[in-house]
């Protein structure tokens, strides 16, 4: 047997090993978005707060994100100050209410800021199942095309933010620019 | 782990918390209907079929599809709204008159391969596919190897003497004669 023949096992155990300690580090319920890179589903639904019918086109023209949000998600309501900041800042936001009970969304929206330029009441849930949502919050990151660029499962803090979401939003605003 | 909260159940059930919100008896109502909810199988859907073939794709379908949410468990088999949305879907896409593959392809577009228990084989997953018989064929070529190595440097070394080892054993028993 030749001599580097006895490093195989030691190289087999470092691979694996490596790629169990990486493993550790992963969330097995963030799913990868199997839509990034595709459009933005149609839809027809009405306003959360007056009822107008909004359409996919209504969202076009900006980079912006895209919020699954529900009075029901105790997390969306440790989000919602985020999101609050970044409106302010001028990212643009839409909502989507998935599951909700009208009234208690507009009291919602009333009682703390209103951070979204347009809401979609899913009450059916019928843009979140085509939008493949397993739970809220979930945000879309979407370009000014509305093609989905980026997803981002759970809540949106200011690390998350800053780590995954600004560089891309920024990128994306940048290209709409040129 | 994410933050994040589950898809609600539906309206019904969004109401029916806020209602609760008051009088102990009520609370107690919950406690009890929360206890039911874990006893209560996901296949009580009260579904009609038009036949025992549409019937029996159902059910192949709702075992072969995993719950985004709860991740082991099929669809068929988990009390998570989400999985109960799901097979709605399923079932509406049946009435409809569609293919398995074409309500297969519904889901893996919205939440991804993740959603199949037997994932098409093609790039990303042929290791999944193919790795674990890989490995134990692996495993089995090489013990093979080793074990005929072994025997065949086995015969040339221990059982075998050389010409000089011949000599010097004959030697040895010469003089032992002596």
């Amino acid at each position: 047997m030749k001599r580097w023949m006895l490093l195989i096992p030691l190289v087999l155990f470092l691979g694996m090993a490596g790629l169990l300690y990486r493993g550790l580090y992963l969330d097995p319920s963030e799913l990868p978005s199997a839509l990034i890179g595709k459009p933005f589903p149609e839809f027809n639904l009405p306003a959360v707060q007056d009822g107008k019918p909004l359409t996919r086109a209504d969202l076009l023209g900006k980079p912006a994100l895209v919020n699954v949000w529900g009075t029901w998600c105790v997390a969306c309501r440790d989000e919602h100050p985020v999101l609050t900041r970044l409106a302010q800042q001028g990212v643009v936001i839409y909502g989507v209410n998935y599951k909700d009970v009208n009234a208690d969304a507009q009291k919602w929206l009333k009682e703390f800021h209103d951070p979204y330029q347009l809401n979609i009441n899913d009450e059916a849930g019928s843009l979140g199942l085509n939008l493949g949502v397993y739970g809220a919050p979930e945000t879309f990151l979407i370009d000014a095309k509305g093609v989905i660029r980026y997803k981002h499962v759970g809540v949106i803090d200011e690390t998350v933010w800053r780590e995954k979401l600004a560089g891309q939003y920024q990128a994306l605003v940048d290209e709409g620019k040129q | 782990m994410i933050r994040r909260d589950d898809v609600p159940a539906g309206l019904a059930s969004s109401r029916a918390s806020a209602l609760l919100q008051g009088g102990r008896r009520l609370a107690a109502a919950a406690v009890l209907a929360l206890g039911f909810a874990g006893v209560a199988h996901a296949a009580i859907d009260a579904y009609t079929f038009k036949d025992d073939a549409e019937r029996a794709r159902y059910a192949e379908l709702t075992r072969e599809l995993r719950c985004p949410k709860c991740q082991n468990q099929d669809i068929a088999d988990s009390n998570a709204p989400i999985a109960a949305d799901l097979r709605k879907e399923i079932y509406r896409m049946l009435g409809e008159g569609q293919s398995n593959q074409q309500i297969i392809d519904f889901m893996v577009d919205r939440y991804g391969e993740f959603v199949r228990y037997k994932p098409e084989l093609n790039a990303h997953t042929w290791l999944l596919w193919f790795g674990p018989a890989g490995l134990l064929l692996g495993g089995a070529v090489l013990i093979g190897v080793i074990v005929v190595r072994r025997r065949r440097s086995g015969r040339d070394d221990a059982d075998v003497l050389s010409e000089e080892e011949r000599q010097r054993l004959a030697h040895l028993l010469d003089k032992n004669r002596e």
